[in-house]
């Protein structure tokens, strides 16, 4: 199998740098996902990698082979793009059939190999199509049975769910970890989702203007986002993000919410007296009765019922919005005054100028491609 | 479904009529004057009912042409059988030629491209008089006036340039993923070319070919200096009819039916890919 590791890579389209001085290592077997928005750098950083494109500066080692002058023919990985890129001119058993006939396999395996990743991915029954006569759907499929069918050790696959239907997305997103964990191939995944991100990633490397800005498990990026815009991107409803100056009194550091002391149990000594925004995930918040210590009074202004959880949103007394989300069945309130809770203990707070997160303790941060 | 009133339809109708009338008679009349001789021709006023002869046709491929003057010998079945050689083979070389460095230019930009790419178009820009005199200077003194091989080299001032330009467009469309999965998948960027490149971009290869195909065998000026009566084509032949005793309308129109023949043939077979392939060549281009 085959682990990857680039060494300050660096690559410049004329004066614009795309990827800045970036390092990066996936384990043998592992799944990491390449998140960020578009423009991040994250396309450019496959595509190196697959050796279609070569970096100005850096190393690139697949399964600690230097490949970073390898032809893309010899580096043995397998890649699915965003836009398919099937060859229009041949049928779909065709399409998947070109890296075996590249490794001169005899037509007899060349047939049982399509056959069978074929039938992984449902699509046996339109192998005689050309690309054109395929459903997005299947087309998506044919590109990763392409991608698959040699059992490359290093898979890389560029938002292959990206051009697929809201429904195909939501099956995909579940079939595909079991599929690449069977395989056991390593992968790096390229998405925009950050559900996908969520659900596919063993580690999400969160990207942003060609360098890495945060690097660890699903649970740490979602926990203990490195900063507000990581916050921002990772969470449906989104965070709740409200200015604060946090103080500290007998009982530990506190912010102010509508004139109600709120007591966050792991905030930093760093952050006191420092203008900051406080984060709230919208699970984080839950209604309470008037009496209850640390209740903010609120207004209900609508309550969206989702399938499986229900988004309220509510204005504080200062007139600052807010999401409050709660499991579909549980208690709530849906119209007129009400009061929330906040709890402490997952509560973020960020440097209102740097937008970084204070007392990120726990976090893997890469700046620059260095590990700190 | 579009509405159109009867009106509307009628004047279609007579507007298209009057295009192909005004583009069609000059084909239809040489054609009826292809099977008259040149008394009936010169006929004033010119008569629509003649009384056809094939004696036209037989002059030319017998190559025995009868004048008032005597009997002539004429190399016209030479003559078409050289514009169909020169123009196969300047067509051939230059897609051999061109194709590969049509690719060349789409897919790689390296230093000065555009500029190569920009140098081999502009020799269509030049007059070919302009190109002539130094060409048959060089030519003689090279061994290479009246040679077929000469011919074919200047013949690619009017192919290649015509071949790349349209031919680049068309491997510029296809979108370069396509190309790289192929690579991705384990096969060397020749192959890539070979089953990738060239299938997609067959069309345009097919339509920039025929229309090199078509320049070529119009191309008279090159031929008429630098070439002499057992290497010339059709276009430059024709001047054999313009004898002495006067001008054998009726063997020249028979000459220019037999020698329009194939490119007709070839248009009109090709026609779809023709229209398709310069409009989708040009606007990328």
């Amino acid at each position: 199998m085959a682990s990857l590791e680039l060494r300050k890579i660096v690559k410049r389209y004329k004066s614009q740098t795309v990827l800045d001085n970036l390092s990066l290592t996936v384990a043998d077997g592992e799944t990491l996902v390449l998140f960020g928005p578009s423009g991040a750098g994250k396309t450019v950083l496959l595509r190196l990698v697959a050796g279609v494109i070569d970096p100005d500066e850096g190393k690139i080692l697949i399964g600690g082979d230097d490949m970073t002058d390898v032809d893309a023919e010899f580096r043995g990985v397998g890649m699915a793009f965003q836009n398919f890129a099937l060859f229009p001119h041949m049928s779909t058993f065709d399409n998947i059939a070109t890296p075996l006939e590249a490794k001169r396999s005899s037509p007899g395996a060349i047939k049982a190999g399509v056959d069978s990743v074929a039938k992984l991915l449902k699509i046996a029954h339109v192998l005689s199509h050309k690309p054109r006569a395929l459903s997005n759907g299947q087309k998506q499929r044919t590109a990763l049975a392409r991608a698959l069918v040699g059992s490359p050790p290093l898979l890389l696959l560029d938002d292959p769910l990206r051009n697929v239907d809201a429904k195909l997305r939501f099956e995909m997103r579940l079939e595909l970890p079991r599929l690449l964990a069977d395989r056991g191939a390593t992968v790096v995944y390229v998405t925009q989702d950050y559900k996908e991100a969520m659900a596919l990633g063993d580690r999400i490397a969160v990207m942003s203007q060609g360098v890495i800005r945060q690097l660890g498990t699903p649970e740490q990026i979602y926990r203990e986002p490195a900063n507000i815009e990581i916050a921002r991107l990772f969470g449906d409803p989104t965070i709740n993000l409200l200015d604060v100056k946090p103080a500290r009194d007998a009982r530990g550091i506190y912010v102010g919410l509508s004139n109600v002391q709120v007591h966050l149990a792991e905030a930093s000594e760093t952050a006191i007296g420092r203008d900051c925004i406080i984060g709230l995930r919208p699970e984080a918040l839950h209604f309470v009765g008037e009496n209850e210590p640390g209740a903010i009074p609120v207004t209900v202004e609508a309550e969206t019922p989702l399938n499986e959880k229900i988004v309220t949103l509510v204005r504080t007394v200062r007139g600052r919005e807010i999401l409050v989300s709660r499991p579909a069945g549980t208690l709530g309130r849906n119209e007129g005054k009400a009061h929330i809770a906040v709890d402490g203990k997952s509560a973020l707070l960020f440097d209102h100028a740097s937008g970084e997160r204070i007392g990120a303790r726990n976090v893997v941060k890469l700046r620059n491609g260095e590990a700190a | 479904m579009e509405h159109t009133s009867l009106l509307e339809r009628i004047l279609r109708g007579v507007a298209l009529t009057l295009v192909v009338i005004f583009f069609m008679f000059p084909i239809v009349w040489i054609f009826m004057m292809s099977f008259q001789t040149n008394e009936t021709i010169l006929r004033i006023p010119p008569q629509l009912i003649f009384e056809p002869t094939l004696a036209n046709y037989t002059a030319l491929i017998t190559g025995k042409l009868m004048t008032a003057a005597g009997t002539l010998d004429i190399a016209f079945m030479r003559n078409l059988w050289n514009s169909v050689f020169l123009s196969v083979t300047s067509v051939a070389v230059s897609l051999l030629l061109g194709v590969p460095a049509a690719y060349a230019f789409a897919r790689h930009k390296f230093r000065g491209s555009e500029d190569i790419a920009f140098t081999l178009l502009s020799f269509k820009f030049a007059p070919a008089l302009l190109v002539l005199l130094p060409l048959t200077l060089y030519f003689q003194k090279l061994g290479l006036a009246n040679t077929y091989i000469g011919l074919i080299w200047v013949y690619q001032l009017i192919c290649l340039p015509l071949i790349l330009w349209i031919v680049r467009g068309y491997f510029e469309d296809i979108p370069a993923d396509i190309e790289y999965a192929y690579r991705i998948g384990g096969h060397s960027w020749f192959a890539t070319f070979r089953k990738i490149a060239l299938p997609l971009a067959g069309p345009g290869i097919a339509a920039a070919g025929l229309l090199a195909f078509i320049f070529a065998w119009n191309n008279f000026v090159f031929a008429l200096v630098l070439a002499s009566a057992d290497k010339q084509p059709v276009t430059v032949g024709a001047l054999a009819f313009i004898t002495s005793s006067g001008i054998q309308y009726g063997q020249i129109s028979a000459a220019i039916v037999l020698s329009i023949t194939p490119t007709l043939a070839l248009a009109l077979y090709a026609q779809r890919y023709l229209v398709e392939g310069l409009s989708l060549g040009a606007v990328k281009g």
